[in-house]
């Protein structure tokens, strides 16, 4: 009786002593991630703040600080009436440039990176795989090293300093993320289906819309969401082989802060840049769960 | 009216020979089991016939017609995989029609066979679930019906009760042979298992790498093996085998085998043998046709030959009770009714069923 007594009391001590170990664990824990997450976002907090600050406020201030002020016009001139350069339309056409740019890129290179993927994964022919590392090559070549053929390709295409031609370049650039995201994820359907199909009948592209296309979702989001946030925040191509009006956001954002006049407008560059990671940020926002359930999803069963 | 013939057909992966020449032939309405260990061929040999895989020589007929380089669609055969291979984002209902939409069926015919098939095999409150929602036996019954809703020449299945668990498998394997009684399809069936292909099949094909090792009736497969890769694969527990002397007792011919007591026993031989027998043979006995020996079983069938044996190890599985038994240097395996169960450390004399006994040559491995 005594010990069964004394027992109950120790286990009692061992779980308050574990209660209070898991707890200072947890402590630990959660104040790192906390001291990390405002490592992140103090920095985009600081813009944002800035954005809606006055500029005499922030040449008074400094440009960290607690605001005193809330207007919204920086947002307004950065959009349609800041100056680059010459013109006053503000940043307005380049995010049309950019849209211009990164929709049809992003549409384009996922539906080849599908189809790409599809053959090298179910319809493989002899030398397929050699075919499948060469492409694979194309993701660790980085872009600067084939600035010189592009400038060679764009000029005999006549698609110099045109949206059309940073589209062509994020279609090829894009081709080899494509390709093995969906080749990879494909290889996990089995091909028993792709083999009950064909003796059902059914064709390449039959497999492919009726099979294969409603199973891919999970990659489809994954694969637009890299390719749109990839090919919206390229700023080399963009910066080399366009200029002024045809510019994507990225580079004239650039322009932005390298134009004229010795006032720094700080609040009309928060403002545009904000304007300029916000289609991303979007994106990520909605779509940041698929992405993540897409690149973690293996097998359909 | 639909048959199969299959004449020298070989195939090559690279350098590797997959089938050496297979020959084979199934009459209209036949249920051919294709068994033997994985890495064999049955599958590849299957997928042939499916035209899945090329043919790198010989021929595939199906009713007579060269089918070697015709694309699987039109060979007009349905098959069964053991994944199921259901399309998983369409419902039953889509499984089933996909092969009619594929091949431009007229919708009211379409509704027409699904409603026919969907009676048949009692899936008709499954038509508009999805295959992630069915179970593993549901599932099964889906594919059979996606195979037979077209009313194929050919019935192919490809392991198709391996995915299930034992009970189901055995409900499914009658489920498949009321089937084929019912629709009469010639059918080509894979399995690795040798009691699905004695139960279901009219004429089982053993295979071992690349070969077929036998092709006939499965009773002549369990009691006539042709070689000792069929009478071991065939059967389970697997037939013992017992290397022996020839040597003539009493003016018959019989063999001589260690008793426990360490004198030698002689068995006599009832088959019938060639003047060129070998000397040396090895001895095929099946758990089953080893008994405790009583003057009764001897009075009552001719060829039982008595011997001693030392029971080593008791295993009972409640129909019967298989022991294993020391006997000329070897472990063999004997089945026991369970109340005349020898025991542990026991010597039993045992009576041997000479008559079932199989004899094999030692080097070719070939029936005697």
């Amino acid at each position: 009786m005594a010990d069964a007594a004394l027992d109950q009391s120790l286990d009692r001590r061992a779980a308050t002593v574990a209660a209070r170990r898991h707890f200072l664990t947890r402590f630990v824990i959660y104040g790192l991630l906390v001291i990390f997450a405002a490592i992140y976002l103090v920095p985009l907090l600081v813009v944002v703040l800035n954005s809606f600050r006055d500029q005499q406020e922030i040449a008074r201030n400094g440009l960290i600080s607690l605001p005193r002020s809330f207007r919204l016009d920086a947002w307004g001139q950065a959009w349609s009436t800041y100056c680059i350069g010459g013109t006053c339309e503000g940043m307005q056409r380049n995010f049309y440039n950019s849209l211009k740019m990164t929709i049809p890129a992003t549409i384009i290179s996922t539906a080849v990176g599908a189809m790409n993927g599809y053959i090298l994964s179910k319809w493989r022919f002899r030398g397929s795989e050699a075919l499948f590392t060469c492409m694979l090559l194309g993701v660790f070549i980085p872009g600067q090293i084939s600035l010189m053929p592009w400038a060679f390709i764009l000029g005999n295409l006549g698609l110099s300093n045109s949206v059309y031609g940073l589209v062509l370049i994020h279609v090829i650039q894009g081709i080899s993320f494509t390709t093995l995201f969906c080749r990879n994820y494909y290889v996990s359907i089995p091909d028993d289906l792709i083999k009950a199909a064909r003796i059902d009948g059914a064709g390449f592209w039959r497999i492919f819309r009726k099979i294969i296309l409603p199973l891919s979702s999970p990659i489809l989001i994954v694969t637009v969401i890299w390719q749109f946030t990839g090919i919206w925040n390229e700023y080399l191509f963009g910066v080399v082989f366009t200029s002024g009006q045809q510019q994507p956001i990225t580079a004239a954002l650039v322009a932005l802060t390298a134009s004229g006049t010795n006032v720094r407008a700080y609040d009309v560059m928060s403002a545009a840049v904000l304007i300029g990671a916000l289609p991303p940020l979007l994106i990520y926002l909605f779509g940041g769960k698929y992405f993540v359930r897409g690149l973690t999803q293996g097998a359909i069963k | 009216m639909s048959t199969l013939t299959i004449r020298s057909l070989r195939k090559n992966f690279g350098a590797v020979e997959v089938l050496k020449g297979i020959d084979l032939e199934a009459q209209n309405g036949e249920f051919i089991a294709l068994v033997g260990p994985s890495g064999c061929g049955k599958s590849t040999l299957l997928a042939m016939i499916a035209g899945l895989e090329s043919v790198t020589s010989g021929e595939i007929r199906i009713d007579g017609r060269l089918v070697n380089s015709v694309a699987p669609k039109d060979r007009d055969i349905a098959m069964v995989f053991q994944s199921y291979a259901l399309y998983p984002t369409m419902t039953v209902r889509e499984n089933i029609t996909f092969g009619m939409e594929s091949r431009r069926v007229p919708k009211p015919q379409q509704d027409e066979a699904v409603k026919r098939v969907a009676a048949f095999l009692q899936i008709e409150p499954l038509l508009g679930r999805k295959p992630g929602q069915l179970s593993g036996g549901q599932r099964q019954r889906v594919a059979m019906g996606r195979a037979l809703v077209r009313d194929p020449k050919l019935f192919l299945f490809d392991e198709p009760l391996s995915n299930l668990d034992a009970k189901l498998r055995v409900d499914m394997r009658t489920e498949i042979k009321k089937l084929h009684n019912r629709v009469g399809k010639t059918t080509v069936y894979v399995t690795h298992d040798q009691v699905e292909a004695m139960t279901l099949a009219s004429r089982i094909a053993v295979m071992h790498q690349g070969e077929v090792q036998q092709f006939d009736e499965p009773a002549t497969i369990y009691n006539r093996p042709a070689n000792m890769f069929v009478a071991g694969f065939m059967g389970s527990p697997a037939m013992n085998f017992l290397p022996a002397e020839l040597s003539q007792e009493g003016g018959r011919p019989s063999v001589a085998l260690q008793s426990a007591d360490g004198k030698t026993a002689s068995l006599p031989i009832v088959q019938a043998l060639a003047s060129d027998t070998p000397r040396q043979l090895i001895l095929g006995i099946r758990p089953e046709h080893i008994y405790r020996f009583d003057p009764d079983l001897a009075r009552r069938k001719p060829g039982i030959a008595q011997i001693d044996a030392v029971v080593e190890l008791v295993e009972p599985t409640g129909a019967e009770t298989m022991a294993v038994l020391r006997l000329g240097g070897k472990e063999i395996t004997g089945r026991f009714d369970p109340d005349g169960t020898p025991r542990m450390g026991e010597t039993v004399t045992l009576g041997i069923d000479m008559a079932r006994a199989c004899l094999f040559d030692p080097t070719t491995q070939r029936l005697i």
